[in-house]
């Protein structure tokens, strides 16, 4: 009996050359393939399965509670400081050594505090293009050196052009910044009021805070980059390979929506340094977030690209008190935001200050 | 005639009257309903307007919504400092090291007025800051060389020279006590540092001195896992 498999129909085609003997593919014509193609594919099948059964298994017993857990915004809080305390303890042991020393990796979840909206501003009449920033950003942020992921991008644009982006360079290097005639403008996320980027992810891995910073859970991120495509900035960055940190460079205070290590697969991006900003020291005592009283309204340090700019360009304050450093910039000075026609209402905002 | 006379003045003083004062309540509401749901509606903050308005805004209507001005509060919740006084809490000076307290040398030096390129001492401070019109003596006190000198002839110490870096450029020195201009680092809603204007201008050439650029990032067809 012969059975016929619509792949190996062809007669001059051999049916399985890794299990063809010389002799079959001598009588080449002749070989059919349906003799032995029954006792095969049961073989194969079973173990296919097998294999896979093997697999889940594994990744299961691996992955362990990841694989379970639920949805970010909809655990409760012990299973957030579960989660949150596994996470310490699996950083912990990973990074023994990091950038203070041996101080132990804390993850942090702090929630938003009530009556705050972040806002940033960022003078381009100082900007000089330095990358300080940039490579302050990584260093807080744990992103990945290799392969590169930055999350600020600074732009060298022509002043005689003005605000064109078209024309705008990335990769500048000359000997000293800045140029003559030529201006610097840094991109990272801006933060929208309207962003487009969580209204297309699949699955609601990304979302607006209520202080307005956009975050990620990489968590449940499934990776199919649709938000890289949607957001108008070029902001978020997708790790195509896992990222690489060095151990020595690790920033140990990590929140877990902001700079914690990322894995293969998952998307990245700005989060005016969640880890720092919202309140993780106690307004009395100076203690970490881990330690304070929750009933007392902590203060928060500036995101990272605030401290290092050298000249002084980036500023950040909350959007809702009136006498914040940012509200001072939206009342006096010139304010503009990119790509204003596309309706995402940044809270980034240039401005200058002369 | 005079009661319809009368009739017909109560009815429009009680028409408008009437209309104002809903006018009035419906506003007072909008308002208390604005106040009270500021986390709901954070793209409708009066902060976020003027970046679409500030362009076109008439300079009056600039100068009308300016509060922070007579009062530079700097800082959130923190200890307010700087508007109770003019003085703020900064940095200590950058001074070259052992080169204060000046009087160790210029106690007993006689003084000599006279404007001049110094070839004994000092020769390192080249003055590029309105040097046509200016020079040592119109910052530093001559009588005490500890302090500095305002153009009115008030002494201000050297961890105040802010004071005197305001005289001329007001606005800058504006921006820098509410924090808009200058490096800060500390915390969005408590206590930041300030740093005095000569921390990062050299008050005998305050430009900026270009340098050199951080590496650029990699381009992303060179870019391998």
């Amino acid at each position: 009996m012969t059975v016929k498999h619509p792949l190996f129909d062809d007669p001059s085609r051999c049916a399985d050359a890794r299990s063809c003997t010389a002799a079959d593919c001598a009588e080449r014509a002749s070989c059919q393939a349906g003799q032995r193609l029954p006792k095969l594919q049961a073989s194969r099948r079973g173990f296919l399965k097998a294999t896979a059964a093997a697999a889940a298994a594994l990744s299961l017993a691996r992955c362990g509670k990841d694989v379970f857990q639920g949805r970010f915004s909809e655990l409760s809080k012990a299973e957030v400081k579960e989660i949150i305390s596994g996470l310490e303890r699996e950083y912990r042991k990973k990074y023994p050594v990091n950038r203070k020393g041996k101080q132990l990796i804390t993850v942090t979840a702090e929630p938003p505090q009530p009556g705050v909206v972040f806002g940033y501003g960022l003078d381009l009449t100082r900007c000089i293009g330095c990358r300080t920033c940039v490579h302050a950003c990584v260093d807080e942020n744990n992103q990945s050196r290799k392969p590169q992921i930055q999350w600020i991008k600074v732009l060298e644009l022509e002043k005689r052009r003005g605000v064109d982006l078209m024309h705008s360079d990335p990769y500048y290097n000359p000997p000293k910044v800045p140029e003559p005639g030529k201006y610097y403008l840094p991109v990272a996320c801006q933060q929208c009021s309207n962003p487009p980027c969580t209204r297309v992810c699949p699955v609601k891995a990304t979302w607006k805070e209520k202080d307005g910073i956009v975050v990620v859970d990489y968590n449940w991120c499934i990776g199919c980059r649709y938000c890289v495509v949607a957001c108008p900035y070029g902001a978020r960055h997708f790790n195509w390979a896992e990222p690489t940190v060095p151990e020595e460079e690790i920033e140990p205070n990590m929140h877990y929506l902001g700079n914690r290590p990322r894995m293969k697969g998952v998307v990245e991006k700005c989060t005016f340094c969640i880890q720092r900003v919202r309140a993780p020291v106690d307004q009395r005592t100076g203690k970490p977030a881990a330690e304070r009283d929750q009933n007392i309204p902590g203060k928060g340090r500036y995101p990272a690209c605030v401290e290092a700019c050298p000249v002084g360009a980036r500023k950040f304050g909350n959007l809702l008190d009136p006498k914040s450093e940012i509200r001072y910039i939206l009342e006096n000075k010139r304010v503009l935001v990119l790509k204003e026609e596309l309706n995402t209402r940044p809270k980034f905002y240039y401005f200058y200050a002369t | 005639m005079k009661s319809r006379k009368l009739l017909f003045v109560t009815g429009v003083t009680l028409t408008v009257g009437v209309s104002v004062t809903v006018g009035f309540l419906f506003e007072t509401f909008r308002q208390s309903r604005a106040d009270s749901l500021p986390d709901m509606r954070p793209a409708m903050t009066p902060g976020m307007r003027p970046a679409a308005a500030a362009p076109g805004m008439r300079p009056a209507a600039m100068a009308a919504r300016r509060p922070a001005e007579k009062q530079p509060v700097p800082v959130a919740g923190a200890p307010a400092v700087a508007s109770r006084s003019d003085t703020l809490e900064t940095n200590p000076p950058p001074f070259s090291k052992g080169i204060f307290p000046c009087s160790q040398c210029h106690e007993d030096m006689e003084l000599n007025a006279k404007r001049r390129t110094l070839t004994e001492e000092h020769k390192n401070i080249v003055l590029k800051h309105d040097e046509k019109n200016r020079w040592c003596l119109d910052c530093h006190n001559a009588k005490d060389r500890n302090v500095l000198r305002l153009a009115s002839g008030k002494t201000v110490k050297f961890s105040e020279s802010y004071k005197l870096c305001g005289q001329c450029h007001g606005t800058i020195y504006r921006d820098w006590r509410v924090g808009v201009h200058g490096r800060r680092k500390g915390f969005w809603n408590g206590k930041k540092t300030y740093l005095l204007c000569a921390t990062c201008h050299n008050p005998h050439q305050p430009k900026f001195k270009r340098m050199k650029p951080l590496p650029p990032p990699v381009r992303p067809e060179e870019i391998r896992p």
